[in-house]
C-alpha cells in the first residue's frame, strides 16, 4: 500500500503565491534597469605620475598657485628664490580648496577657519589631519611636483 | 504589516478625514453598455502620461541642454549608461503611443457627445491638453539635437512666422534668435522640461478632478446594462490594461530602439525625405497641396488659418453644439467627427506615400 502523504496546497493559497511571485519578478524588472541607469557610469581617470610648472619667471617669491594634479587640486608656494612647498589643496576637513595666507605665513581654509602650517601640519580650526604632501623639485627653470613616496 | 497598516491610516485618518475621501471613491460606479470600452483611454492616457514623468525626469539625470553637448550626452547615454539605450527608447515610444491614445479617448468622447452639459469644462481642459501634448512632442523633438530635428524646428517655426501681425513676434520668442540654434534649443528644454509640465499637471489635475466630482457619463443613445464599482472592479480592469500596455511598450522600446541620426549642422543642406512626426503629418500634407496663391491670400496663411480656427471650433463644440444640449439628436457631430478622422487618415498616408 502506498503510504506517501501528499502535503496539499490549497488552490487558493497556491494561487496568491503564484501572484506574489510574478509581482515581485515584474517589479524587479521594471525597478532594475532604473537603478542601474542612475548608477553613473565609470568614465576613466587618468593617472598622473607629475605636473610640471614651466613659466618660473611669472611666479613671484612669496606667491602660490593651484594647479591640477589629476582630478585634484595641489597648492604651490614660493617661499624662496629655489624653495617651493607643494601640498593637496583640499582641506582635510570638508574638502574646500585651501589658500596661501602671505602675511600670516600659513595655509587657510575659508569654509570653516581651518589652519595648517607650511609644513601641512593642522594647527588650528577643524581639519582632523595634515595636507598630504607632494615633492616639489626644480630642474632647468621647471618645477616638476610629484607624489611624495609614502 | 495589516497592523501597521491600519495605525498609520488611521493616523493620517484623524488628522486629515481621508475615510470620506475612500467613501466617496467607494459610491463611484462605471456605467456598463457596448462602448463601456471607451472609458478606459483616458486612464491609459495617464498611464502614458506617468511614465513619460518617470523616463523624463531619469533622462534628465544626464541630459545637457546645450547645442554643444546635446547630441553628445544623449550618445553618452545610449551608449556608456546601463539601460541608458532603453530608458530613451521608452520616452520617445511612449510619447507617440501618449498622443495615439489621447487622439483615440478624445474622438470616442466626441462620438459619445460626453461634452455636454455639465461636463463642458472636463472637455476644454482636455482639449487643452491635447494641445499641449502636441507641444511636447514638437519640443522634445529638437532636443537630441540631430539632424532632422534641426530641420523640423526650422520648419515648424517658419510656419507660427506665416501668421499676420503676431507670427513674427511668435516665432522670435520660440527661436530665442532670429534663426534655429543653440538658444533655441535652451528654449525648447524650458519648455520641454520645466513650462510645459507645470501647465499640463496644472489642467491634468482639473481635467481628473472634474471626471471624480461629475462622476462617468452615461451615453446618450446606448441602453446602460448595469453599473461597475470604481474601485475595485474598473480600477483592477484598469491595472491590467496599464500592465498589458507596458508590455507592448516595452517590446516597441526593445525591438524598434529609437535612433539618433546625425548631429545637426546649420551649414548642411536638409536631408531628402524630411518629415514631421506622425501626428503633424496630416497638416504638413495639407500645406503642401494648398496652390502658393488662393484668390488674394497666401495658400499657405489660409491653410494656418483654417487649422487654426478648425481647433477652435474643436475647442468650443460644446457651446455651439445646440441641438445635443437641449437633448435632440445631431447627426452633424457624427459627419464632422468622421470627415476629421478620414481626413487625418488620408493625409497621413499620403504624406508617407507622396
Amino acid at each position: 500500500m502506498n503510504t506517501t502523504t501528499q502535503k496539499k496546497i490549497p488552490r487558493k493559497d497556491f494561487f496568491k503565491y503564484i501572484i506574489n511571485i510574478s509581482t515581485s519578478a515584474f517589479l524587479i524588472l521594471i525597478v532594475y534597469p532604473i537603478v542601474s541607469f542612475l548608477k553613473p557610469p565609470k568614465q576613466r581617470e587618468v593617472e598622473v605620475s607629475d605636473v610640471k610648472i614651466s613659466n618660473l619667471d611669472d611666479f613671484a617669491i612669496g606667491d602660490s598657485k593651484i594647479v591640477r594634479f589629476g582630478n585634484k587640486p595641489i597648492i604651490v608656494i614660493r617661499k624662496e628664490k629655489e624653495q617651493f612647498i607643494a601640498l593637496s589643496a583640499a582641506c582635510t576637513h570638508l574638502d574646500c580648496t585651501v589658500q596661501y595666507k602671505k602675511d600670516e605665513s600659513i595655509i587657510w581654509c575659508a569654509c570653516h577657519n581651518g589652519k595648517y602650517d607650511l609644513t601641512g601640519r593642522n594647527i588650528s580650526g577643524p581639519p582632523p589631519r595634515p595636507l598630504d604632501k607632494f615633492v616639489a623639485t626644480l630642474k632647468n627653470n621647471e618645477l616638476i611636483i610629484t607624489k611624495a613616496s609614502s | 504589516m495589516k497592523k501597521l497598516f491600519n495605525n498609520i491610516y488611521s493616523w493620517i485618518d484623524e488628522r486629515v478625514q481621508i475615510s470620506d475621501l475612500v467613501k466617496f471613491m467607494s459610491k463611484k460606479y462605471v456605467p456598463i453598455h457596448s462602448h463601456s470600452i471607451w472609458y478606459y483611454f483616458g486612464g491609459v492616457s495617464l498611464f502614458f502620461f506617468i511614465i513619460q514623468v518617470v523616463t523624463g525626469i531619469l533622462l534628465t539625470f544626464y541630459y545637457k541642454g546645450s547645442s554643444e553637448q546635446a547630441y553628445e550626452s544623449i550618445k553618452f547615454i545610449m551608449s556608456k549608461v546601463e539601460f541608458g539605450w532603453l530608458i530613451r527608447s521608452i520616452h520617445a515610444w511612449s510619447a507617440n503611443l501618449f498622443i495615439f491614445t489621447i487622439f483615440i479617448h478624445m474622438f470616442s468622447v466626441f462620438f459619445e457627445r460626453t461634452y455636454r452639459k455639465p461636463r463642458e469644462l472636463t472637455w476644454v481642459t482636455g482639449v487643452l491638453l491635447f494641445f499641449l501634448s502636441l507641444s511636447f512632442g514638437f519640443s522634445g523633438y529638437l532636443l537630441p539635437w540631430n539632424e532632422l530635428a534641426y530641420f523640423a524646428t526650422k520648419v515648424g517655426t517658419d510656419i507660427v512666422g506665416v501668421v499676420p501681425i503676431i507670427g513674427e513676434p511668435l516665432k522670435l520668442l520660440l527661436r530665442g534668435s532670429e534663426d534655429v540654434t543653440g538658444a533655441t534649443l535652451s528654449r525648447f528644454f524650458a519648455f520641454h522640461v520645466m513650462l510645459l509640465p507645470l501647465i499640463f499637471s496644472l489642467i491634468l489635475f482639473i481635467h481628473l478632478l472634474l471626471v471624480q466630482i461629475q462622476g462617468m457619463s452615461e451615453p446618450v443613445e446606448e441602453k446602460v446594462k448595469g453599473n461597475m464599482p470604481f474601485f475595485p472592479n474598473f480600477f483592477l480592469r484598469d491595472l491590467i490594461l496599464w500592465l498589458l500596455v507596458l508590455n507592448i511598450l516595452a517590446v516597441l522600446a526593445v525591438f524598434f530602439p529609437s535612433e539618433l541620426g546625425l548631429k545637426a549642422n546649420p551649414l548642411a543642406p536638409a536631408p531628402a525625405g524630411i518629415k514631421p512626426e506622425w501626428y503633424f503629418m496630416f497638416m504638413f500634407q495639407s500645406l503642401k497641396f494648398l496652390p502658393s496663391k488662393i484668390l488674394f491670400i497666401d495658400g499657405e496663411l489660409l491653410g494656418i488659418l483654417l487649422f487654426g480656427s478648425a481647433g477652435v471650433l474643436w475647442l468650443l463644440v460644446p457651446f455651439w453644439d445646440r441641438k445635443t444640449a437641449r437633448g435632440q439628436k445631431n447627426r452633424l457631430i457624427n459627419y464632422i467627427g468622421i470627415f476629421a478622422i478620414i481626413f487625418i487618415i488620408v493625409m497621413t498616408i499620403l504624406g508617407w506615400v507622396l
